[in-house]
């Protein structure tokens, strides 16, 4: 997985006996311990190794889960109250990976919002960053189907209405509907099958994960100065340097999962989801868990008809637009400058986008009614706007300020520049 | 290109500007119900070192057994489980002997029943959601096992963040709390169905099924605590709340344990850390 | 000079050790719950204890109940078997402990002790599951005329006794009482 010669010399009989036979220590040592990365990533550069560690604790909690679990129609809700009840430990696991879910996006969304500032999808990083947005794509499915598992109303009906985006679909859209769902409504053939993909699904995150780590592993990390790695002293080995960083960085993380999971281990869940599945009684509001909610505020934004699309299928193509548009995310960047720290008005738009999305998310949960509809257009008009706009030209308009030579100059005018009082470096 | 940089300044400005006169138009249209917000309780099973008081569970259960048992199961809860509230493996089989389950077939294939055993889940009082409907107006009444986690009034924004830090999670035990003391005279404001009841606390709408289950002196207890509706009230939230989450002192706990070990862990990683990129200074 | 050094070094170790152990004890307790979680659960564990009806059992007849997911044999024994378990001298038992769960864990595979005791000799309660590899044995069969396992060829005597075969061990004795003199409460 690493570009550039090995520097593994194995030091012991066996380990030359193994390098003969099976290098798999090579490979292990080439990628997580000599591999160079730069000396100036921040902490925004852990959330991939937090990543990798709540693959791990999902999929972990998910299978000892699943011994407990029953999927079917009749038993699954009371199945879930056995585990959080009578199995021993059993609140806990499931606690962790309701929360674990949430914890996830938590950091994928960081995760990505690191790539956009400071351009890591710039080329030649192009296929490292569609494989993120495939695992990204994913994790969504995947944890749909995992709400749908308690079989609660907020499951039922949340699988109701992500399974009828595909009636927008003309002609065909009613028979893929009832492809998905195995009958005419969500019903047991629905649940059954759900719980197998959702079960299967995090092991094909895996495989891509580490395709997504070895595109990553060719080209190098990015860093915050945007310029590529040219010399030794730009660099830091792996292992200790990046490993201990990150493992200070997961402990955090861990530390708020903990407090989540311990103690508002309901609060990012929907009450109505402790109400077993009623397919005869639809909950007041219906809202998706809360990482869906800017998606879920663009769908309901196209209250509209444009031209021979009708308002229901332009919702579902402008979501699934939101969504699409963030592969051509590389093609979309004009810019020669990889990272927003020397472009200010592109940090200014990135922040103004982060803000939108969350005020998306937050409109995500209003009922769609009076201006909660018309705020969620101006939004859904900005997220839109950024990607297919602001970045094209921006990158053709913009004056970048001045680069530093080389990581190493940047590490050394940032430290020299410590005494300096804020406003004198803002000007930089 | 300054001429450029200019105009988008100006686009953002009316950007904001519509953001903001938007965020001020909303706060017309927030939900309509419950007409009035819970009123926050004192529970002792609240914030990160929150136990149970099972005196105060006993008491719930009475009110439940003596009131709220006529209509609303508790399902999901098994006559074992009533350990938790500090009565001894002998009271929880005399408890559970005072209740009749069906159990069979026996030998000639039919069912019969029993007495119940501590292993036993609390009986139901009607057979099915729709003897259940036919005895209430049409209204079932909801299984209690989960009530004080599937009901809680929107926080809205900002309380919800500053719920965050201060562990705010009795939204369920507060909501049943102020739906017990709640009912009263409809000021006339709203359409009343007949065979509804007032109510401003009530979640979906201005009245509910459920005429008031329980007035001062209902229920007799043993230990002194007054006998008014809103200890009614309160006692049983708290028992609802233990049998919708018995294990959250176990989790209250654990967590302290946690968090504590977390805390210690992460400073040792990060003095490691600082100890190991100090060489590269 | 060197002497700041190595104690330099010694701190520094000191820190990387602790850092070490304690992520060790750290992961040893997240593996807890996860271990945990495979062992019988709360409403496994309280279905520990049955009662059983045995008034309609006659001498010479059995029932079968189920227990903890398992067979249990209750048999009302004839005169005739529990003189032939009687007769046996315990020289030739194959396995000469009770194990019987009511008694202590050394007492011996006495007709006695092996039934349910002193005026109830009749009466044998044992676990249905063959001490081999746990099949069920066939009642009233075998070279003893007690139980036969068809599973491996484990034959048991009337006081439910390996006498021949691969069991290494009598049919198991699990704790119960007679409540009256009809109801007999297993575990």
């Amino acid at each position: 997985m690493s570009a550039g010669h090995s520097t593994y010399t194995p030091k012991t009989g066996l380990g030359r006996w193994m390098d003969a036979r099976l290098p798999l220590p090579r490979l292990v040592y080439d990628s997580f311990v000599a591999y160079p990365v730069p000396r100036n990533l921040n902490y925004a550069y852990t959330f991939g190794g937090i990543l990798s560690i709540m693959l791990v604790a999902q999929i972990v909690t998910g299978i000892v889960l699943a011994m407990h679990y029953a999927a079917s129609t009749e038993v699954a809700f009371n199945s879930v109250e056995k585990i959080m009840r009578d199995v021993n430990s059993g609140w806990l696991l499931r606690y962790l990976h309701s929360n674990g879910a949430s914890m996830f996006f938590v950091a994928v969304y960081v995760h990505i919002f690191r790539g956009l500032y400071y351009g890591s999808y710039k080329a030649p990083r192009e296929l490292l960053w569609i494989l993120g947005c495939i695992i990204y794509l994913l994790m969504m499915a995947t944890a749909f189907m995992g709400y749908v598992l308690p079989w609660g109303q907020m499951s039922f009906w949340g699988a109701t209405v992500i399974t009828g985006f595909f009636t927008a679909i003309p002609v065909v859209g009613d028979w893929i509907q009832q492809l998905l769902l195995g009958g005419f409504a969500v019903d047991n053939p629905t649940l059954n099958r759900f719980f197998s993909l959702h079960y299967l699904l995090p092991f094909m995150i895996a495989g891509v994960v580490v395709l997504h780590v070895w595109a990553l592993h060719v080209t190098g990390q990015t860093n915050p100065t945007g310029i590529e790695v040219k010399q030794k002293t730009d660099t830091v080995a792996f292992t200790p340097y990046a490993t201990v960083k990150d493992a200070f960085a997961m402990v955090v993380f861990l530390g708020l999962f903990a407090y989540f999971v311990f103690y508002l281990p309901n609060f990012l869940g929907h009450p109505d989801n402790y109400i077993e599945a009623n397919s005869l009684k639809t909950p007041a509001h219906i809202v998706p868990e809360w990482y869906f909610l800017p998606f879920y505020a663009i769908l309901r934004a196209i209250t509209f008809n444009i031209g021979p699309i009708d308002s229901k299928l332009g919702g579902v193509l402008a979501m699934f637009g939101a969504i699409a548009v963030l592969f051509v995310v590389p093609w979309l960047d004009t810019s020669k400058v990889r990272s927003a720290v020397y472009r200010p008005w592109y940090k200014l738009f990135f922040w103004l986008f982060v803000i939108n999305a969350i005020f998306l998310g937050w409109l995500g949960s209003r009922p769609a009614e009076g201006t909660y509809v018309a705020m969620a257009q101006v939004a859904t008009l900005y997220y839109f706007l950024f990607f297919l706009v602001i970045m094209p030209v921006l990158g053709l308009i913009e004056t970048p300020r001045r680069l530093p030579n080389s990581i190493t100059e940047a590490v050394l005018e940032k430290k020299s520049s410590a005494a300096v009082p804020a406003t004198e470096q803002a000007k930089g | 290109m300054r001429k450029g940089i200019f105009a988008m300044r100006n686009v953002l400005h009316g950007l904001a500007a519509l953001g903001l006169g938007l965020a001020a138009a909303t706060s017309a249209n927030a939900a309509e119900y419950p007409i009035k917000k819970p009123v926050e309780q004192d529970w002792s099973f609240a914030g990160p070192f929150g136990t149970y008081d099972k005196g105060q569970l006993q008491r719930g259960f009475k009110v439940y057994r003596e009131v709220c048992s006529a209509c609303h199961s508790l399902n999901l809860v098994a006559f074992r489980n009533l350990e938790d509230l500090g009565y001894s493996e002998e009271q929880v089989a005399a408890i559970a002997a005072e209740y009749e389950v069906q159990d069979g077939p026996d030998d000639a294939g039919d069912m019969f029943m029993r007495a119940a055993k501590p292993s036993d889940h609390f009986p139901a009082p009607f057979a099915n959601p729709e003897q259940a409907a036919a005895s209430n107006n049409g209204a079932a009444p909801p299984d209690f096992s989960l009530i004080a986690k599937a009901r809680a009034v929107e926080r809205g924004f900002p309380t919800f963040v500053f719920d965050v830090f201060t562990q705010y999670a009795e939204g369920g035990p507060d909501y049943i709390h102020a739906l017990l003391t709640g009912y009263g005279e409809d000021p006339g404001e709203h359409e009343i169905p007949e065979g509804t009841h007032y109510n401003p606390y009530f979640i979906s709408s201005a009245s509910l099924a459920m005429a008031q289950p329980i007035t001062d002196g209902q229920v007799t207890y043993e230990d002194g605590s007054p006998e008014t509706t809103d200890q009614y009230a309160r006692d049983v939230s708290a028992f609802l709340m233990w049998a919708a989450e018995p294990h959250l002192e176990a989790r209250k706990s654990t967590g302290f344990t946690v968090m504590i070990f977390i805390f210690l862990l992460a400073g040792l990683v990060y003095l490691t850390k600082r100890k190991i990129w100090s060489d590269l200074h | 000079m060197s002497a700041t050094d190595s104690t330099e070094h010694t701190r520094r170790d000191f820190l990387y050790v602790a850092t070490g152990v304690a992520g060790a004890v750290g992961a040893a307790g997240v593996a807890w719950p996860f271990i945990d979680q495979m062992r019988p659960d709360a409403s496994t564990r309280a279905l520990a204890s049955i009662q059983v009806d045995v008034s309609g059992v006659e001498p010479g007849m059995s029932l079968t109940v189920k227990w903890r997911g398992r067979p249990v044999f209750i048999r009302n024994r004839t005169e005739k078997e529990i003189e032939e378990a009687r007769s046996v001298p315990m020289a030739e038992l194959k396995d000469p402990v009770a194990r019987n769960e009511n008694l202590p864990a050394d007492a011996q595979a006495t007709d006695i002790d092996r039934s349910a005791g002193e005026g109830k000799e009749n009466w044998l309660v044992m676990l249905g599951v063959c001490t081999h590899l746990g099949c069920v044995p066939l009642g009233q069969a075998g070279d003893f005329g007690g139980w036969f396992c068809p599973c491996h060829g484990s034959h048991y005597d009337t006081a439910g006794r390996i006498r021949k075969g691969p069991a290494p061990q009598n049919l198991h004795v699990p704790t119960f009482a007679f409540t009256s003199d009809t109801v007999i409460q297993i575990g």
